[in-house]
């Protein structure tokens, strides 16, 4: 292929001494930029059509970096295309192109180097120099800099506002009730309390919300003395789970109930650790299982043998494809934002509150953009005359439209 | 078949009757198929971790250093040095006098998570989805130029964009925490939950369906790799 591209190259090149003194007419452009918005490294080269495009099967954008200097092949396009983005360029570096019109067959190039084939003119013609360059802002993410801003800066507002000890209301999640009751169940049978806190790692605000409900179950699980069973698939998970705990058996005066042994590592893998849960669930048969964090395929299974042994079961997790298991299986289930909606509101603590009401101030956003945009869709439907309101439909379209 | 091949096509099949065995009640067969995926995961994982991560992408990259292109001697890669440097601090928690050294490199790794994330998640879980909901109830243009198969069809179509938007707007109202569920919010918030457990009914029987294809996959491995090289024997 680089060979034919070669040597259509040198074939046009060879013609156009002729083509020039046949002259090129104006309606024939090629324009290259630096294209906008980007990184640096891209240059768009576009042209108009050949005023003979019926007549050629190729168009070959060539590129050189001084008048003089051999040109480089940079692509073959099929005739109709009318541009092409050269992403192989340095920053900084001045570059002429060339597209080429051309007329033979590319396969048969070669061979029309000893026998020139009849070709329409004008064949060639190049372009301003130009040099590509990085810009520092994405004008094509504009919305997404303003609405990701707004939420932003509600969400700063808001903890701001919970630091200053301004009373933020979160509304009362009916899940949490059971956790005390549940609790209160596994002291009363004299069986231990299994906590799963998914099955990713610190990087994941799931796991983070999990433990921040782990510690909040640890301190009444200190207050009753019952046994705590926290198996993890991650190490970082380990040591946070267990400073967690440590700091929680200490707030509620047991620090003494404390040992490291509640928490312990398993596996990294998925459905490694899934059978030492289960074993663990059907030797021990813990009268309550937690599941809160990330999961995946393990949720059902889990679930299922908790199930299967009698526990009481509360889940909750972000990760849409698994609530269906733990509505299901489970006697009660956190869905999605509730479960950092219950950290936030169980920890009390000013960053997850203000991260929560700020949400909410992107969810509002959300409801009068969708209900707004419906009703302009279908009032400029109804209305087609009225071109204000057409173009405010599109407005709100392109508000959310992703670049 | 040689001999190799036979024995672990034997070894595989009875780890997969020793897991399987746990739908019957937990038995000795089970505990041992555990504990050998147990242990060889976590010795897996072990191996793949420091193979994966810390030669090529800490050692190799402090060891190798960048040349400099003026003087070609070598210059350490210092974004290297300092994820050493983190990942030294993380060990840290051996120690409990140093332990609090540790939330350093926690902060980074979820403070950095969460940066690199926040407009990937911003663009698919919310943008996108806001865009794809903004419908028209009813085109009344569509109609009016006669587009479509007849009523019905109109109907089907523009209750599927209302169900879409009710839903929507209805799901998001459960999901505000800022307000108590009462009142005419309150039963607003509970169509927007029904609107959730049928997504959920659905989901669950598609998952449902895609376990079972891998139940059957594993039934197939029994009957027609297993069963035969048993039938047959090694040679």
């Amino acid at each position: 292929m680089k060979y034919v591209l070669t040597a259509a190259a040198v074939l046009v090149l060879t013609t156009c001494v002729a083509a020039q003194e046949m002259g090129v007419p104006d309606e024939w452009r090629v324009r290259a930029q630096d294209r906008g918005s980007d990184a640096g490294g891209a240059i768009e080269v576009r042209w108009s059509p050949h005023p003979d495009e019926h007549l050629i099967v190729a168009y070959v954008v060539l590129r050189t970096t001084a008048p003089g200097v051999p040109w480089d092949t940079v692509v073959s396009l099929a005739r109709g295309t009318r541009e092409f983005v050269d992403e192989t360029v340095s920053d900084g570096v001045e570059y002429y192109y060339q597209v080429v019109a051309v007329a033979t067959p590319a396969p048969a190039a070669l061979d029309s180097l000893a026998t020139p084939a009849p070709a329409p003119a004008p064949l060639y013609l190049w372009s301003e120099p130009v040099q590509s360059s990085g810009q520092w802002f994405n004008w094509g993410r504009l919305n997404q800099f303003v609405i990701g801003g707004i939420i932003s800066a509600a969400i700063i507002l808001f903890i701001a506002a919970a630091k200053s000890g301004r009373k933020l209301f979160v509304r009362r999640i009916a899940v949490l009730e059971a956790v005390d009751e549940a609790i209160g169940r596994a002291t009363e049978m004299g069986r231990p309390i299994l906590f799963i806190p998914g099955i990713q790692d610190m990087d994941n605000v799931q796991t983070i919300a999990g433990l921040t409900i782990l510690a909040r179950v640890a301190k009444t699980v200190a207050d009753y003395e019952t046994t705590l069973n926290v198996p993890v698939s991650r190490s970082l998970v380990m040591t946070t789970a267990r400073e967690s705990l440590r700091e929680a058996y200490l707030a509620a005066g047991r620090p003494d109930a404390y040992n490291d042994d509640m928490v312990h590592y398993l596996t990294d893998e998925q459905f490694g650790y899934v059978a030492a849960v289960d074993g663990i669930m059907v030797r021990e048969k813990p009268a309550t299982c937690f599941y809160m964090g990330a999961f995946y395929a393990e949720s059902l299974i889990m679930a299922e043998t908790g199930s299967a042994i009698g526990a009481i079961q509360i889940a909750g997790t972000a990760q849409p494809a698994q609530l269906p298991f733990f509505v299901a299986a489970c006697d009660y289930t956190l869905i999605g934002e509730e479960l950092f909606a219950a950290s936030a509101y169980l920890s009390g603590e000013p960053k997850q509150m203000g991260s929560l009401k700020g949400q909410d101030v992107g969810k509002g956003m959300a409801m009068v953009a969708v209900i707004v945009g419906a009703g302009l869709l279908t009032l400029s439907s109804l209305l087609p005359d009225v071109h204000f309101i057409a173009r405010a439909a599109e407005f709100v379209g392109r508000l959310f439209q992703v670049n | 078949m040689v001999f190799s091949d036979w024995l672990s096509l034997q070894v595989a099949a009875l780890l997969t009757l020793g897991i399987v065995s746990f739908l019957y009640k937990d038995n000795p067969f089970y505990k041992i198929c555990e504990s050998i995926f147990l242990g060889i995961s976590a010795g897996y994982w072990f191996v793949v971790l420091f193979w994966e991560n810390m030669v090529p992408k800490l050692y190799d990259n402090i060891a190798l250093m960048t040349s400099d292109p003026v003087t070609g001697a070598g210059v350490p890669r210092v974004l290297y040095v300092i994820a050493l440097i983190l990942g030294i601090m993380m060990l840290m928690r051996l120690f409990p006098k140093l332990g609090w050294l540790s939330r350093w490199p926690l902060s980074v790794v979820v403070g950095a998570t969460a940066g690199l994330w926040f407009l990937t998640y911003l663009n698919s879980n919310a943008l996108v989805q806001l865009r794809a909901t903004l419908l028209p109830i009813v085109a009344f243009a569509a109609i009016r130029s006669g587009e479509g198969t007849g009523l019905v069809s109109w109907f089907g179509k523009y209750l599927g964009n209302l169900t879409i938007i009710i839903g929507t707007v209805t799901g998001l109202i459960y999901f505000y925490f800022s307000k108590e569920h009462r009142g005419v919010f309150g039963q607003t918030a509970r169509i927007g939950i029904y609107f959730l457990m049928v997504t959920f009914g659905a989901s669950f029987g598609y998952t449902v369906m895609s376990r079972m294809s891998l139940l059957i996959g594993r039934i197939d491995f029994l009957i027609t790799e297993w069963w035969p090289s048993v039938t047959a024997g090694w040679m």
